[in-house]
């Protein structure tokens, strides 16, 4: 029988503390991506003579910045911490399952879950710090009130879809060269172990991407989101009052976001 | 033994199933999917690094009710809980 998750392959067992494969490789990808950045960014220079390192990182964070800021349509700096970890400890585990005895944390349900909750709580956190707590909970009576129990239930659906979508792409990847192996040996699963790199590549930049959209949706103002307030509340007299509340908030965002596109 | 075999029987046959039937709903949506956004690239190339990302996200999309029926097929012929359940039972 194959071990379906590298949660049933324990390393080190010690009473009834069980350090099992997740944990440590887990903890294996975030010490080398810790490293090798605090390794890099040590000595940063901004002169022209550049080392190859930070040549590399400026790559990567500039990529995933401009990534960011294409879905996000405003100034990228604030998610990049976030989606930007997501992307890197995803796309890092799934590479180095090229790596003969590793076996990629995200190829568990436990990590993805843990990953996909991190986002459920961060579209609330960063609508909120955004729009402030009332516009943000408005979102969930648009269009109208009767939407609600299928805004909440979409809200969870989709946690549980970020969650099985990334642990039913690796493991199958571990499942199918597994399986292949015992039928087919030496040459074809080479070829799968390389798609499947390409697969979890593309599910870290999908993860990351899925996150920023729920986020970005959550944090982003609606064009006539008072209007729909307003309407929904039942007078539609206030639309063009200059004292409403919510109209302020929109046109200081809004001009925040044309301020940081014309500096683009 | 009866029921054991009943199950091991039921799972296989169900886990076929699911993946011959929960492949071909996304097969045909992705099918779709690109053949729409090849022939938007065509008609205008500038965009198509736009295209590109919101194909790989929908196609991400459709592809995950695929991944719901494999990743139930698995668990039918790898961690069946009555399977677990009725051995468990039957060893005592």
């Amino acid at each position: 029988m194959i071990a379906m998750s590298p949660d049933d392959w324990v390393l080190w067992q010690w009473g009834g503390f069980a350090l099992n494969a997740t944990i440590v490789f887990t903890w294996l990808v975030m010490a080398v991506l810790v490293g090798v950045s605090w390794l890099v960014t040590r000595r940063l220079s901004s002169g022209p003579e550049l080392s190859r390192w930070q040549n590399a990182l400026e790559v990567l964070v500039m990529g995933m910045r401009d990534q960011i800021a294409q879905v996000a349509r405003y100034d990228p700096g604030a998610y990049l911490p976030f989606v930007g970890t997501l992307f890197l400890f995803i796309a890092f585990s799934n590479l180095l399952a090229v790596v003969p005895g590793f076996r990629a944390p995200t190829g568990s349900l436990s990590t993805t879950t843990a990953l996909a909750l991190c986002v459920f709580i961060a579209v609330p956190v960063f609508g909120i710090v955004r729009q402030g707590p009332m516009q943000y909970l408005r979102h969930y009576v648009r269009p109208t009130p009767l939407m609600l129990p299928f805004n909440l239930i979409g809200e969870i659906s989709r946690t549980v879809a970020l969650a099985v979508r990334l642990y039913g792409n690796i493991m199958s990847g571990t499942v199918l060269a597994g399986i292949l192996l015992s039928l087919t040996p030496f040459f074809f699963p080479v070829v799968m172990q390389l798609l499947g790199l390409l697969t979890g590549m593309i599910q870290a930049y999908i993860f990351a991407v899925l996150a920023m959209v729920y986020i970005a949706s959550a944090a982003s103002v609606v064009p006539g989101a008072a209007r729909g307030g307003a309407d929904v509340a039942g007078d539609r007299d206030d639309r063009d009052d200059p004292g409403d509340p919510d109209r302020d908030t929109n046109t200081v965002l809004d001009e925040e976001d044309t301020k940081w596109k014309a500096s683009r | 033994m009866e029921s054991l075999s009943l199950i091991a029987m039921v799972s296989i046959i169900t886990a076929g199933l699911t993946m011959a039937i929960g492949s071909v709903g996304p097969a045909l949506g992705e099918a779709r999917a690109v053949a729409q956004a090849l022939s938007a690239i065509a008609q205008q190339p500038d965009e198509s690094a736009t295209i590109t990302r919101t194909l790989f996200v929908g196609l991400a999309m459709i592809e995950s009710t695929a991944i719901y029926c494999f990743v139930l097929a698995m668990i039918l012929i790898f961690a069946n809980p009555f399977w677990n359940h009725f051995v468990q039972a039957a060893g005592g």
